[in-house]
């Protein structure tokens, strides 16, 4: 409990950046319209693949000698990438036809 | 060289920056004109965020070449898989291919908690703070991941909807015990590798028994869902790491998510937690209490349908998953135009969840150059639909079967469909008389107003568009 209540005082910062991101975050959408409901879906899906920079970070502070920790790493990378770029690039695809139109 | 307080300030800077990208990112992706322009600027923020974690986060040594080689060499195997899918993904299968990404970054947070948790337990002592963390990442990122898996089998047509006897049970007593595992482990200072291993299995079977009976209209709040619980997932490795980027990325993916989830549900009329707990369109055998076995189903010739749709004054046309299916978007814009110059009046009646994702229907017709305002949203539409002389259904089923209002055991009552019937014609473009994604029977087909044109959507309307010119 104890340590829970520390982790609480020592991380408020970004228990305080955490709420105010999840408000940010339904206000930001909160007016879209049907239209975009797919597009928008695929650019936040592409936003949390912001989760390879923490398979960096693996990569960056690991053992050179640790090969769990590069194998895994290793993999992760892959799949955020994975996630980042194709989230993207499909993502443009659908806008590109919505620019097309409006031309 | 610079000095690290130097690489760190910029690092941390470039956070910030791309923390900005992204919020601009959503902000500008929830408007039409400047949505590309948003995904753009979010990405050159992921980029920047990136390379700075790169090169700034760590001092760069020698030893360590490894590392950095396999780093690049997975930034770049990633990007020339993901391009390449991304590419060539068809607009029919754009959901799975989200989905599929989805699962992609779930996977990856999973493993960073697998890789955290075995350097916690190497650590001199156990943090229990860390440790939640780390083990809530672990469950939503797996759920995260095996559920995307599911759901992009599903909409592939890999995977047929199963539900289990008495799965609802096992899904929450799975659920008890994912939960409890995690605490327990937590209360413990549990650092057993085979604990972990043990979580991750039941996290990963969870999210495949999650998915697996769902299916019908479900399918689109079930990928959303999946995408804020990877934002979650990454959040948690942001809260892990102390790193701003991924924190703020993964919350407003998280919150934006959950938001546009529930924006989806209300637009169906379905409760979330009926959606996560129960299974819907499955098993939905007991349902279809009167079969249309006595009633008969009128056919109507292409030349009929062709006379009566080039003299009606307005004609609504409904499109469903069938229309992204025959790739007969452009077929349907030309039939558009072709009726326009007899001076028909010609809108779209879009059902917020027809195909497989809410928005599907706009994206497909905007790929054909269909004007943006001749697309009615589904209450407009029915509120016209009194005037409307002919409605052509094209391969869309579920999102105009009255069992929705006036059968009470039907799996999707309750759900806000177009009321074709209110029009004075309808006609259904189908390729069979074989049931719609919830799989349940029609009755508009045995509807006195409703005549069946049969065959494939993209076919049947070149024939109409042909016999319309000869008029």
């Amino acid at each position: 409990m104890e340590e829970l209540l520390s982790l609480f005082y020592e991380n408020r910062e970004f228990i305080f950046l955490i709420i105010t991101s999840v408000f940010l975050g339904i206000e930001v959408i909160s007016n879209v319209p049907a239209v975009l409901h797919t597009p928008l879906m695929s650019g936040a899906n592409a936003i949390h693949g912001v989760v390879i920079i923490g398979s960096i970070i693996i990569m960056l502070q690991a053992d050179p000698s640790n090969y769990y920790a590069l194998i895994l790493g290793f993999l992760a990378v892959i799949l955020g990438t994975l996630n980042v770029v194709g989230g993207f690039v499909v993502t443009n695809r659908m806008l590109e036809m919505f620019k097309k139109k409006s031309k | 060289m610079m000095t690290d307080l130097l690489g760190l300030s910029i690092l941390e800077l470039c956070y910030i920056g791309a923390s900005i990208t992204f919020i601009l990112g959503l902000k500008m992706l929830s408007s039409p004109d400047k949505a590309r322009k948003g995904n753009l600027i979010a990405g050159y923020g992921m980029g920047l965020a990136i390379i700075a974690t790169i090169l700034f986060k760590e001092e760069l040594t020698a030893d360590k070449w490894l590392n950095y080689t396999l780093i690049l060499a997975g930034l770049i195997i990633g990007t020339v898989i993901g391009t390449r899918m991304a590419l060539k993904v068809k607009m029919t299968a754009m959901p799975q291919m989200v989905s599929f990404f989805n699962g992609m970054g779930g996977a990856c947070a999973a493993v960073i908690s697998l890789v955290e948790f075995d350097h916690l337990r190497h650590g001199q002592e156990t943090e229990s703070g860390m440790l939640l963390v780390i083990l809530l990442g672990l469950i939503i990122g797996s759920v995260s991941f095996s559920g995307s898996i599911v759901a992009y089998g599903k909409l592939e047509g890999k995977i047929g909807d199963k539900a289990l006897p008495a799965g609802q049970f096992i899904n929450i007593a799975l659920l008890i015990l994912l939960f409890g595992l995690a605490a327990w482990m937590v209360v413990v200072g549990c650092s057993e590798m085979s604990f972990i291993y043990a979580l991750l299995f039941a996290s990963l079977l969870y999210g495949v028994l999650f998915v697996m009976p769902i299916g019908g209209a479900d399918m689109p709040v079930v990928i959303s869902l999946l995408n804020s619980f990877t934002g979650m997932a990454a959040a948690f490795g942001g809260f892990l790491y102390g790193n701003q980027a991924m924190l703020t990325g993964g919350i407003l993916v998280g919150s934006a998510g959950t938001i546009l989830t529930v924006l989806m549900c209300t637009a169906m009329n379905r409760s979330l937690t009926n959606v996560i707990i129960g299974s819907f369109g499955g098993g939905s055998n007991s349902s279809s209490g009167k079969e249309g076995s006595h009633e008969t189903v009128k056919e109507i010739s292409v030349t009929d349908a062709a006379i009566l749709l080039a003299y009606a004054n307005k004609v609504s046309v409904v499109p469903g998953y069938g229309l992204a299916v025959a790739q007969a978007q452009h077929t349907v814009h030309n039939l558009e135009k072709i009726l326009e110059e007899k001076g028909v009046e010609l809108t779209y009646a879009i059902h917020p969840v027809a195909g497989r994702m809410p928005g599907h229907m706009n994206v497909l017709l905007a790929e054909a150059d269909v004007p943006y305002p001749k697309l009615l949203e589904m209450e407009d539409a029915n509120e016209s639909m009194n005037s409307v002389d002919v409605v052509l259904v094209i391969g869309a089923n579920d999102v105009v079967n009255p069992a929705a209002e006036n059968d009470p055991n039907s799996p999707i009552f309750g759900m806000p469909i177009i009321k074709v019937w209110n029009a004075k014609n309808v006609i259904v473009l189908k390729r069979s008389m074989g049931k719609g994604y919830a799989g349940i029977e029609n009755e508009l087909f045995f509807h006195p107003k409703n005549r069946m044109l049969f065959g494939d959507a993209k076919d049947s309307l070149e024939k109409l568009i042909a016999e319309v010119k000869n008029l």
